[in-house]
């Protein structure tokens, strides 16, 4: 291994929600749910608020680092950082990158946060208002392409239609999010569950591959991860969950105007998952337990096969509620219902989930978990992904 | 606007503000179909940019093309987000592919009925659609079953 890796410098000590609501239902102004996430994690890790030095996060947040440190009355801010790029692509590149601020000692102790309430703001599913469009948008809002589901969805058609894959993967996922979200009193569909034939008569969002079921929640919350050194993490009270492994980024043209990337049918992993495994020192069949974004059940899809899971010609076999539910599961998959079922806290509610399996903490715990994977926002660019482990992996 | 195929009130393009992509709106106005080719290696490319992604060169020249390619993607969406589309119903996008322009692709519209079957790799030819009556003046480039 060279010098030149995040490989166990770095641990997961706190972590800490709001209450997560559907949107629009939060009491509470956006900023405040971030600072109550902020204060909730750093009691789960046993330090004080005023320890936080560093702030890391995605898709343009609208809680300010300076902000929140003059709230919170942080005497040293040594580090405030944004991922570029919309959607929840930059879940595991803030954690990453915040992981490289204490690898390298700009900060000693990040917090990892997203607050969100879709109610208060924008919702992410409608259209923009604007009467006129220009550059990207120009080519594609006038025909009626603006939302995520329709921007992405000619990329999952492709997909399925180069593979044969079959409707049932997509409804597999989603039931298996549902059914996990039973177990969890946080989430949002706790009481709930879903049914096939509920899915099977649910109406189309976009056909012929995002039906209601398979599409992420708009929600109020926020959620927030706190990051130390391992050195640091071994005094402080909760088991760490070390970082293995993180990569960054998209493959050829994966940005190109008007859905030009070079590799259409895909979720933008193509050469983000090899540098993952190659970083973390581990193939997918180490993985004991995935969190994978859902923005559309197509995404996870997508993710988990460009991850190495299955191969595409293999969808229609691997993705069952049987080999995707905890704890028996091949692959236990967004074991606390995740976007779809728990809360769409933009995918960081999946980074404290995999933290929670390696604590051996979750709702729907796998047994002996060591290695916890993070898939974030599939088919945006940047993507990331992560790879966390116990210290017995190190 | 009544033979539009999406309802009015839809967003309007118009061209970019620092000028990129005027040749195409201009070109469309006319019924012309322009799209970018590099000056310097003869590269195809689209959506509009200021380089050839190719070689790199500033050199990028617009080139009129063939209105014709074939279904590349497609989807239908049934849920309306934006006010227009309230009570339309269901309506067809479609990714075509310029096998003629080095495979680059363009959304539009599939023109005919809102159930009809979509074939990927059906051949489909451009179908102008003018909105004259928009406080810009535009035209889209919708497809249809050649």
């Amino acid at each position: 291994m060279s010098g030149r890796t995040i490989r166990g410098k770095v641990a997961a000590v706190g972590i800490g929600e709001s209450t997560y609501y559907k949107h629009g239902q939060s009491p509470d102004a956006e900023f405040v749910l971030a600072l109550q996430a902020i204060v909730r994690a750093a009691e789960d890790a046993g330090i004080d608020p005023k320890e936080i030095d560093g702030f890391a996060s995605y898709s343009n947040d609208r809680s300010d680092p300076s902000r929140i440190a003059a709230a919170l009355g942080i005497p040293d801010l040594r580090f405030s950082n944004m991922q570029w790029g919309g959607g929840g692509g930059g879940v595991a590149a803030a954690v990453a990158n915040g992981a490289a601020a204490i690898a390298c000692g700009y900060a000693d102790c990040v917090v990892v946060f997203r607050a969100l309430a879709q109610g208060q703001f924008r919702r992410f599913g409608q259209g923009a208002p604007d009467p006129t469009v220009s550059g990207d948008a120009a080519y594609m809002a006038p025909y009626g392409v603006m939302s995520p589901s329709q921007k992405f969805g000619m990329r999952a058609t492709r997909f399925m239609h180069d593979y044969g894959v079959k409707n049932d993967v997509l409804r597999a996922i989603a039931l298996t999010s549902y059914r996990h979200a039973q177990a969890n009193p946080r989430a949002v569909m706790y009481g709930r569950p879903l049914d096939a034939e509920t899915y099977d008569n649910s109406r189309w969002i976009v056909e012929p591959v995002n039906r209601l079921f398979d599409c992420c929640q708009e929600n109020d919350g926020a959620a927030a991860m706190i990051i130390v050194s391992a050195e640091r993490a071994k005094d402080l009270r909760q088991k760490p969950a070390y970082i293995l492994g993180a990569a960054q980024g998209s493959d050829h043209r994966c940005g190109a105007g008007v859905l030009n990337a070079s590799n259409f049918g895909s979720s933008s992993f193509a050469t983000v998952a090899p540098r993952l495994y190659e970083t973390a020192g581990v193939s997918p069949s180490d993985i004991d337990v995935l969190q994978s974004y859902e923005n559309f059940t197509t995404g996870v899809m997508m993710a988990v096969v460009e991850h190495g899971f299955c191969a595409p010609e293999e969808c229609n076999e691997f993705f069952t509620q049987e080999n995707l539910a905890a704890p028996t599961g091949r692959v236990p998959l967004n074991t606390s219902g995740g976007n779809l079922a728990e809360c769409y806290m933009h995918g960081l509610g999946l980074q404290l989930e995999a933290v929670r399996q390696i604590r051996g903490e979750s709702c729907n715990q796998v047994p002996d978990v060591k290695l916890a994977m993070n898939i974030a926002g599939p088919m945006v660019t940047p993507v990331s992904s992560l790879i966390m482990g116990s210290e017995e992996t190190l | 606007m009544s033979d539009s195929y999406l309802p009015a009130g839809m967003p309007a393009p118009v061209p970019s503000p620092d000028g990129l992509d005027v040749p195409y709106w201009e070109g469309t106005r006319r019924g012309e179909l322009m799209v970018q080719r590099c000056g310097g290696c003869g590269n195809w490319q689209w959506g509009p940019e200021w380089m050839c992604h190719k070689c790199n060169s500033f050199d990028i020249k617009w080139e009129q093309v063939e209105g014709k390619g074939l279904i590349y993607s497609w989807e239908r969406p049934w849920h309306p987000v934006h006010p227009a589309l309230k009570e339309r119903g269901p309506y067809t996008a479609v990714l075509v592919e310029l096998p003629h322009a080095g495979n680059i692709r363009m959304v539009g519209n599939l023109l005919g009925p809102d159930d009809q079957d979509v074939v990927i790799g059906r051949a489909v030819e451009a179908v102008f659609e003018p909105h004259d009556d928009a406080p810009t003046p535009y035209t889209l480039v919708q497809w249809r079953f050649s």
